[in-house]
C-alpha cells in the first residue's frame, strides 16, 4: 500500500479493532473530528488504556485522603479545615525535542492541575532523569530543562523546593522531566472538574487558541525516532505570565463562588477537558467552537478541538454569573467567553456556527477500551541477579574511592540545577532544595509540610518489585528524617513501550511492589501519571517510578536535617546495618558493572525505623538524620559532614569487605547524631520500638575518618573542606 | 507607619512584603492595585519582586508606564519614601527614580542562594539600624541583576553616599567571588541623591523570620520605622 494511502484513524494512533469498536458505537464511521477526538482520548496519555488494570492495585483510600486518582490532583486533609492537594506529572517527549519549553509547559500544566481545584499552589518539586552529562547533547538538554523549570517557575512566584536528578546512559536521547506541584485548600474551598447542572454554560478563559500542540498527547504515546524532530511543532510554548494572571484570577473567581466546575486545558486541550468534566458529572455538554478566541485566523474545527495552546482554563458556572466573571477576569487583562453548555443527554455535541461537527456518546469518551497487554519475564533479570562480588577486586585506597563518589554526578550536589530555581519566594521555606525533605510552614499555624521526590532507575531495572517497594520507602524514609509523617503520595511511572511484554512486566512488577510498600506504610496513591514509549529507536529508559509524597509535622519547630550539628555528639545508625554491593552506585560508578541483587527491603522493619526516627525528632531526642541511600554509608556521612561543616570520626569494626562496609548500599538505615548526654534515652526508645541502634562514633574535627576492624586502621581520611570542594563543584564543573 | 505595595500583574513577593510589614512588624499595610491613581495616604511604598507584566521585554520596562507609577513618582518628588526589592528596584531604574541600570546576570543564569552584603551607607532611612560596614546576610532571586552605570555616575554616586550595600565576603571583603551577578563594583543595592528612594536585588522581607532561618532584613524594615520616629520596637540584636 502506497504510504499515502494511510487512513487518518490509523495516523492518528488509532488500532484497526479501536476503529471498529469506534464504528459500532456511532452506528456509523466517524468524520474526521471525530476520529480525531477519539484518537486523543482513548490514547495511552489520555486514557491510560493499557495501565488501567494495573493502576487498580494502588491501595487509594485512607483516613486523612479527601480525593484520590481520577480528579485533576489528589487531596489530603491536614487538620484545620485545611487540605493538601498534590500531583505529579511527567513530560518527558516535548522535553527531548525542546527541552526548555518542554520543561517550562511541564510546570505549567501541574500547577495548573492544583490551582483547578481551588488550592494555591504553595511549593514544585521535580525528578529529573538525563543520559551521561559527559556528552554534550545531554548538556543542552539538562541546562535548557533546568532553565526552563526555572523560567516558568520562578516567574510564577511558587518556590521550587526540591526534587532529585539522575544520570544513566539509557536517558541520553529521552530525558524524564517530572514535575510535582503541592496546593493548599481550605477544605470549604474545594473545587473539581464537574460539569454539572443542565442549562449552566462553559466558558473558556486564559489564552486565546493556536496550533500549538496540536496532537502532543498522540506523540506522547509513540516511542521517540529520527523522525521524532518533526514533531517539535507539537510541543507547546509556554507563558508564565499569562499562567500567573490565571492563578490569581481563577481564585477569585473559585473564592466568590462562582463555580459549578473548573478543570484545566492540558493535554487534548478543548476535547479532553470538556468530555472529562460532562464524563465525571455524567452530562452532556454542546459546544460552539466558532466561539473560541483564536490565536490565529484560519483554523479548523480539527484544530481547534485538538490544540495544546497552554494557559487556558475551562469553567462551569451558573448563567446568572457570567456578567460578574467577566469582570473579574477583565481586571486581571483575561478573556473570557462562553462556548456552549451543559446538557442533560449525555451527548457531546460540538458545532461549529450552525454546521454539526461532531456527535458522540460521552461515555464513549471517557470510557476508553482497555487493554491487557501481554507480559513476560525479561531474559536479563535472572542473569543479573545471580551476578556475585567475587570477581570484583577490593579498593587498596577507600579515601580515593570516595572521592571519586562524590564527584560521580549522581551522588555529587545538585546545586548547579537548583540555585536556577527561586527555592524561598512565599516565605514559607524552612528547608530548601538539597536536603532528604524540603520542609515548609504552614503560616498562622505551628504545622510543617515535608515534601520528597525519589525514584532509583537502577533498583527498579534490576528487581521492579523491590525498586518500586524501595521507591515509596525511600520517599517516606526521607520525610520520617526531618521528623514529618506520611500523608499521601503522587506517581509518575515512566518506562518504556507497553505493548512489549518484558516492559509492561516491569511496570506490572513495580506497581506491585510500590503497592506493597504503600500498605505496609499505610501511604494511598492519591493522584498520578503513567507515562509510557519512553523508547528512542527502540531502546527504552530504565524503569523508572517515581514517588512525590507530603507529611506532616504537628510541630514545625522541632524539625532535623541531615547536617552535623556540635563537636561531641554521638552518631548511630538507627535500623538494621546490611549493605550489598549489587546494584549500587559505587559498583556502577568505580567498576562500571550493573548487575547484583538489590539491597533487601523488610517493609516491617522499615516501618518501625520510621516510626522510632520520628518520635525521636518530635522528643527532640537527635539532632540530625540523613538515611543511607546511594554511596551507603561513606557517602551518606560524608553528607552529613558537608551540610554541617563539621567532622566525624566513626569505627566499623564489622567483617566482610571493606568497600561493602563503607560503599555497599541498604534499605531502613538512618544516620542519626544527638548529644552525649539524650544517647541513653535514644537507645532506649530504639529498643523499645525493636529498632537495631549502634553507637559508631561521634562528629567532630575537620575530616570524616572511618576506621575498620583493628587490624584495619583508618580505612577512610578526608578533610571536609575537601569533601564539600568535590561534591559540590562536580556538576558545575561539566559546564 | 502606614505602608502600601504597589501590585503589578506580575508582581509576585507582593504577598510577602504584606505579610512582613502585617505579621512581623505588625504596622498598617495595604495593596496598591497598578492601575489606581492614588497612594491612599501611606507614608511608605514598596515596590515588590516578581515579574511585571511577565518582564518579557527589559525587566520593569513596562512596569514604569503604569497609571500608578506617575503618582509614584509624584510621591518620590515630595519626598516620600519608595523602597524597590528585586523587580521594584528594576523598575525604579526603568521609571529613572534612581540612577543605572541593570543587565543580565553575567552567568546568564537566574540565581536563588544567600549572599552577603557590606552596609556601605547607614545614614539612610532604609538602614539607619544597621551599623555602617556591618555584614549582614540576604537571599538574591534574580536573573538580571547586574548592576551598572558609567564610572562618572558611580564615581559620584559614591560621594554622594548612594551606595548602600555591595555584595561581599562573609569577612566584608569585597572580591569578585562573591558578586553574584557581575554587577560594577559589586554593588547591590543603591538610593537617591534625597536618600528617600532606594532599590536592592536582594531580598529582605526573606529574612525577617527565625523560623526561616536568618532575621537579617528585619533591621531594614525597622530602620524606616526608626526613621518615621517610631521608637525601638520588636527589636532584633544584630
Amino acid at each position: 500500500m502506497n504510504e499515502k494511502m494511510t487512513p487518518a484513524w490509523q495516523e492518528m494512533g488509532l488500532t484497526c479493532q479501536e476503529y471498529d469498536k469506534i464504528c459500532e458505537i456511532l452506528g456509523r464511521e466517524p468524520n474526521y473530528v471525530e476520529t480525531g477526538i477519539f484518537a486523543v482520548l482513548w490514547s495511552e496519555h489520555c486514557g491510560y488504556k493499557n495501565s488501567r488494570p494495573v493502576l487498580k492495585k494502588f491501595p487509594t483510600e485512607g483516613k486523612h485522603v479527601l480525593q484520590g486518582p481520577g480528579e485533576n490532583a489528589g487531596i489530603v486533609d491536614i487538620g484545620d479545615n485545611q487540605a493538601l492537594v498534590f500531583k505529579m506529572e511527567s513530560h518527558n517527549h516535548p522535553s527531548a525535542i525542546e527541552p526548555y519549553q518542554g520543561a517550562a509547559t511541564g510546570v505549567g500544566g501541574i500547577v495548573r492541575d492544583i490551582f483547578t481545584m481551588g488550592a494555591r499552589p504553595i511549593a514544585s518539586l521535580n525528578s529529573l532523569r538525563f543520559g551521561d552529562p559527559s556528552d554534550p547533547l545531554v548538556r543542552y538538554l539538562f541546562s535548557g530543562v533546568v532553565a526552563g523549570i526555572a523560567g516558568y517557575g520562578n516567574c510564577l512566584g511558587i518556590p521550587t523546593v526540591g526534587g532529585e536528578i539522575f544520570f544513566h546512559p539509557s536517558f541520553k536521547d529521552n530525558p524524564l522531566v517530572n514535575a510535582m506541584c503541592v496546593g493548599i485548600v481550605d477544605h470549604d474551598q474545594i473545587r473539581r472538574g464537574y460539569a454539572e447542572g443542565t442549562g449552566n454554560l462553559v466558558m473558556v478563559v486564559g489564552a486565546r487558541t493556536g496550533r500549538d500542540g496540536i496532537h502532543g498527547c498522540t506523540f506522547a504515546s509513540e516511542e521517540l525516532s529520527e523522525e521524532s524532530e518533526e514533531r517539535r511543532p507539537a510541543v507547546q510554548v509556554g507563558d508564565p505570565f499569562m499562567e500567573k494572571l490565571l492563578i490569581e484570577a481563577c481564585l477569585e473567581v473559585m473564592k466568590a463562588g462562582y463555580v459549578v466546575g473548573i478543570q484545566d486545558l492540558g493535554a487534548a486541550g478543548l476535547t479532553s477537558s470538556s468530555a472529562e468534566m460532562a464524563g465525571r458529572a455524567g452530562a452532556g455538554m454542546e459546544l460552539d467552537i466558532s466561539l473560541v478566541p483564536r490565536r490565529e485566523e484560519g483554523m479548523t474545527p480539527y484544530e481547534v478541538m485538538l490544540s495544546e495552546s497552554q494557559e487556558r482554563m475551562l469553567l462551569v458556572l451558573e448563567p446568572q454569573h457570567v456578567e460578574a466573571v467577566k469582570r473579574l477576569f477583565a481586571k486581571w487583562g483575561l478573556e473570557a467567553v462562553v462556548i456552549g453548555k451543559v446538557t442533560g443527554d449525555g451527548i457531546y455535541r460540538i458545532r461549529d456556527g450552525e454546521t454539526a461537527v461532531a456527535e458522540i456518546p460521552v461515555k464513549a469518551l471517557t470510557e476508553s477500551p482497555v487493554n491487557y497487554p501481554e507480559q513476560r519475564e525479561p531474559e536479563y533479570y535472572q542473569r543479573l541477579r545471580r551476578w556475585r562480588a567475587d570477581d570484583v577486586p577490593e579498593p587498596d585506597n577507600c579515601t580515593d574511592v570516595l572521592w571519586r563518589l562524590l564527584a560521580s554526578p549522581n551522588i555529587a550536589g545538585k546545586e548547579w540545577a537548583y540555585s536556577q530555581y527561586d527555592s524561598m519566594v512565599m516565605l514559607n521555606t524552612v528547608v530548601g532544595p538539597g536536603a532528604d525533605a524540603a520542609l515548609l510552614r504552614i503560616k498562622g499555624t505551628p504545622k510543617g509540610l515535608a515534601l520528597t521526590a525519589d525514584g532509583n532507575s537502577r533498583y527498579c531495572y534490576l528487581d521492579p518489585y523491590q525498586g518500586g517497594a524501595m521507591a515509596v520507602a525511600e520517599a517516606a524514609r526521607n520525610l520520617s528524617c526531618v521528623g514529618a509523617e506520611p500523608l499521601g503520595l503522587t506517581d509518575c511511572l515512566n518506562f518504556g513501550s507497553p505493548e512489549k511484554p518484558e516492559i509492561f512486566w516491569q511496570f506490572t512488577r513495580a506497581v506491585e511492589g510500590m503497592s506493597a510498600a504503600c500498605r505496609a506504610l499505610s501511604i494511598p496513591v492519591i493522584s498520578g501519571n503513567v507515562s509510557f514509549y519512553n523508547e528512542t529507536n527502540g531502546e527504552a529508559v530504565y524503569p523508572t517510578p517515581v514517588v512525590g509524597m507530603a507529611g506532616l509535622l504537628p510541630d514545625i519547630s522541632k524539625y532535623v536535617t541531615g547536617a552535623f550539628c556540635d563537636p561531641g555528639d554521638e552518631i548511630a545508625l538507627l535500623g538494621r546495618f546490611a549493605p550489598t554491593l549489587g546494584a549500587g552506585e559505587y559498583l556502577a560508578f568505580i567498576h562500571g558493572i550493573e548487575a547484583g541483587a538489590v539491597p533487601s527491603l523488610d517493609l516491617e522493619q522499615e516501618k518501625r525505623v520510621q516510626e522510632c526516627c520520628r518520635r525521636l525528632v518530635r522528643e527532640g531526642l537527635i539532632k540530625s538524620a540523613h538515611d543511607c541511600a546511594d554511596g551507603g554509608l561513606a557517602a551518606a556521612l560524608a553528607e552529613c559532614c558537608i551540610a554541617g561543616k563539621l567532622g566525624a570520626d566513626v569505627a566499623l569494626p564489622i567483617n566482610g569487605r571493606k568497600d561493602n562496609i563503607l560503599f555497599g548500599e541498604m534499605q531502613s538505615c538512618i544516620v542519626v547524631s544527638c548529644a552525649p548526654g539524650r544517647l541513653p534515652a535514644v537507645l532506649d526508645n530504639a529498643a523499645a520500638q525493636g529498632v537495631d541502634c549502634r553507637v559508631i562514633g561521634a562528629a567532630g574535627g575537620d575530616r570524616l575518618l572511618m576506621r575498620g576492624a583493628a587490624d584495619r586502621g583508618v580505612l577512610i581520611d578526608m578533610p571536609v573542606e575537601e569533601m564539600e570542594k568535590v561534591w559540590r563543584g562536580s556538576i558545575a564543573s561539566f559546564f | 507607619m502606614k505602608f502600601g505595595v504597589v501590585v503589578f500583574p506580575g508582581s509576585n513577593c507582593d504577598a510577602d512584603c504584606y505579610h512582613v510589614i502585617d505579621q512581623v512588624l505588625e504596622h498598617p499595610v495595604t495593596y496598591i492595585w497598578h492601575q489606581e491613581k492614588k497612594l491612599s495616604g501611606v507614608d511608605c511604598v514598596i515596590i515588590p519582586g516578581g515579574f511585571s507584566y511577565g518582564d518579557y521585554l527589559r525587566t520593569g520596562a513596562i512596569a514604569r508606564f503604569a497609571p500608578v507609577m506617575d503618582e509614584v513618582i509624584r510621591f518620590a518628588e515630595r519626598g516620600g519614601l519608595i523602597l524597590g526589592i528585586c523587580n521594584g528596584f528594576q523598575i525604579l531604574l526603568e521609571a529613572g527614580l534612581l540612577p543605572g541600570a541593570v543587565l543580565r546576570n553575567e552567568s546568564l543564569q537566574f540565581r536563588c542562594h544567600d549572599v552577603f552584603l557590606r552596609v556601605e551607607n547607614a545614614a539612610t532611612p532604609f538602614t539607619n539600624r544597621y551599623r555602617q560596614g556591618e555584614v549582614i546576610r540576604f537571599p538574591i532571586a534574580h536573573g538580571e541583576g547586574n548592576y551598572y552605570a558609567d564610572p562618572d555616575s558611580i564615581k559620584q554616586m559614591d560621594e554622594n553616599g548612594q551606595i548602600v550595600f555591595r555584595y561581599c565576603l562573609e569577612n566584608g571583603e569585597s572580591a569578585a567571588q562573591a558578586n553574584p551577578n557581575g554587577a560594577v563594583g559589586n554593588i547591590a543595592g543603591v538610593c537617591n541623591k534625597n536618600g528617600n528612594i532606594m532599590g536592592l536585588m536582594p531580598h529582605p522581607e526573606r529574612c525577617c523570620e527565625e523560623i526561616l532561618g536568618n532575621t537579617d532584613g528585619i533591621l531594614l524594615f525597622s530602620s524606616l520605622l526608626q526613621w518615621w520616629g517610631f521608637p525601638d520596637q520588636k527589636r532584633v540584636t544584630a
